[in-house]
């Protein structure tokens, strides 16, 4: 790990102040200031020489204002520095929401998920080898215009949606999945003030510019997260190497409102398949206003990943990933509320 | 044993001992390199080559250290306060050997800034019992055996203490999943969840009445 200086944010417009003050034209992710949190993805990153922030600004401090968890007027209000766990064992968040509370409990370890806060979370970086690798000198997002060692190499746990010819690398979070799904919105601090902005367009797929993963600016911090309404018939399903503490080889994010056996609205979102948090538009389409059944299902499943795009070691995603999106509408449909 | 009355080795020099005094070696060329940086470099509000003092409340007493502001929790244990108890394996938050509690949470040590855990109370294998003998959980493990060359084992006691106290025990499977972040070799995996359920009622009706 490289030196850095350490500084503790007592408040958001310090933490914004310090982190803009060491700004650079570097993408986000490599910028010289990096915000500390849970530090469960910078310190892990830092130990590889990925990440080489020479300030870090400690935004721990901030817990009291941006940790709490809120649900009123029908709405469900999560604070950035909320920890995974808290919100996992949250028994209204798991009553009213149960995917997220599940996006979150099938994720990391107990111990992770005790450090780890929201924010972190959806910022969390691609577990690829070749990126997470420095001996590797090919890596677009590590060292952009150096090439993906991932495309002939070994991409058994890469993407399979949202690829480019520049990078394949799966983005990894679970929570994400939720939030997509749920059309949720982020709340964002900067330099120029306050923002709000669909979760959907906080992430970028790779493109031509893997290193921008997302479009906060320099100095930019998340502060909470917005769900509207409540999606009580709503599941997360996780398929993976091992039972538990393992990244999604696939999963699915899949809410439901079913009136008299009809569905009124779906929302359908998949992990550990593409390289950011996706959701399935037109599938949805294909639910509303229908009956559920096992072809439908599938042809929902179909849809979801008409567009994907294997290389030699992750055709089996393709399979296992509908698998995972009509066992996770079966779940749903068939789950007392 | 202690280290220093080992019949087999009289002269009271053993291997902790000497890997201390090799990581003290070590630290030479790291302090020279700081005073010419210091000297060279542009200063900053903080130049982050020279060590901070860090204060770290250790299972009740504070232990006021002055180290790089690289160092986690668990380098600032292991080489600074002399607390070996709590170990490395990964150093990546992959394997849990480093768990110890942070205002009772169960953490990862070695993902920790020893500089962001300042002003909260940590919680070692050494500060686990109350003096009084050992730990139901640590009496557990022995009794059922819950493992076989004990690397983990630090760092499995502690995650089961606060297993139990989160209300993870009400199965095997919920035990399993919620001792999950705690990898075993050695695999004593079955052993480990009977230690957790022998343990649980003991703490649970011992912390109830204390």
């Amino acid at each position: 790990m490289r030196s850095f200086a350490y500084q503790k944010a007592a408040d958001p417009a310090a933490a914004v102040q310090a982190l803009s003050a060491a700004a650079n034209d570097n993408p986000l992710t490599e910028a010289d200031a990096q915000p500390l949190a849970g530090g469960t993805t910078l310190l892990d990153l830092m130990k590889l020489d990925v990440m080489r922030p020479r300030t870090v600004v400690d935004i721990n401090p901030l817990s009291q204002a941006w940790a709490t968890v809120s649900l009123g007027n029908g709405d469900l209000r999560l604070g950035a520095l909320a920890r995974m766990s808290d919100v996992a064992a949250n028994a209204e968040i798991q009553q009213n929401y149960p995917v997220v509370a599940d996006a979150l409990k099938l994720a990391a370890s107990p111990q992770l998920r005790n450090m780890a806060t929201l924010g972190g979370n959806v910022l969390q970086r691609t577990r690829c080898t070749y990126f997470r690798d420095v001996s590797y000198g090919a890596c677009n997002k590590r060292n952009p215009g150096s090439g993906c060692a991932a495309m002939e190499g070994f991409n058994r746990t890469h993407a399979v949606l949202g690829t480019s010819e520049r990078c394949i690398a799966t983005y990894p979070g679970d929570f994400a999945q939720a939030l997509i799904a749920l059309d949720a919105t982020v709340d964002i601090v900067g330099k120029s003030g306050k923002r709000t902005v669909p979760f959907a367009e906080l992430h970028k797929a790779p493109g031509d510019t893997p290193q921008i993963e997302t479009t906060l600016a320099a100095g930019e911090l998340i502060s909470g997260f917005t769900i509207r309404g409540r999606w009580p018939r709503s599941v997360y399903l996780k398929a993976r190497d091992r039972q538990s503490y393992e990244f999604a080889l696939a999963s699915a994010a899949i809410a439901l409102d079913v009136q008299d056996g009809t569905v009124r609205d779906a929302r359908v979102a998949m992990g550990g398949v593409a390289t950011v948090p996706w959701r399935a538009g037109e599938a949805e389409m294909l639910l509303k206003g229908q009956k559920l059944d096992d072809a439908l299902v599938q042809s929902v499943a179909d849809l979801a990943f008409a567009s994907a795009t294997p290389r030699r070691h992750n055709e089996f995603k393709i399979a296992l990933g509908k698998r995972v999106v009509a066992r996770a509408l079966h779940q749903a449909a068939t789950m007392e509320i | 044993m202690d280290d220093n009355t080992d019949p087999r080795n009289p002269s009271g020099f053993n291997r902790r001992s000497f890997m201390a005094g090799a990581a003290g070696g070590a630290m030479i060329p790291l302090t020279a390199r700081a005073l010419t940086q210091a000297t060279s470099a542009t200063p900053s509000s903080q130049d982050p080559s020279l060590p901070v003092d860090v204060t770290l409340r250790v299972n009740g007493e504070d232990k006021s250290l002055n180290i790089d502001a690289r160092t986690t929790v668990l380098d600032a244990l292991r080489e600074h306060v002399g607390l070996t108890g709590s170990k490395k394996g990964c150093d990546h938050g992959q394997c849990g050997a480093c768990t110890v509690l942070i205002e009772g949470r169960r953490v990862l040590s070695c993902l920790t800034l020893a500089l962001s855990a300042q002003g909260h109370d940590i919680t070692t294998i050494e500060g686990l019992s109350d003096g009084a003998g050992l730990h139901p959980m640590q009496q557990a493990f022995i009794d059922q055996d819950a493992f076989q060359c004990g690397y983990c084992t630090p760092g499995q006691i502690m995650s089961a203490v606060a297993c139990v106290r989160e209300g993870h025990t009400n199965s095997d499977e919920d035990i399993r999943e919620y001792m999950s972040g705690n990898i075993c070799r050695c695999a004593a995996y079955p052993n480990i969840v009977a230690a957790v359920k022998q343990a649980a009622p003991a703490m649970l009706s011992g912390e109830q009445k204390g």
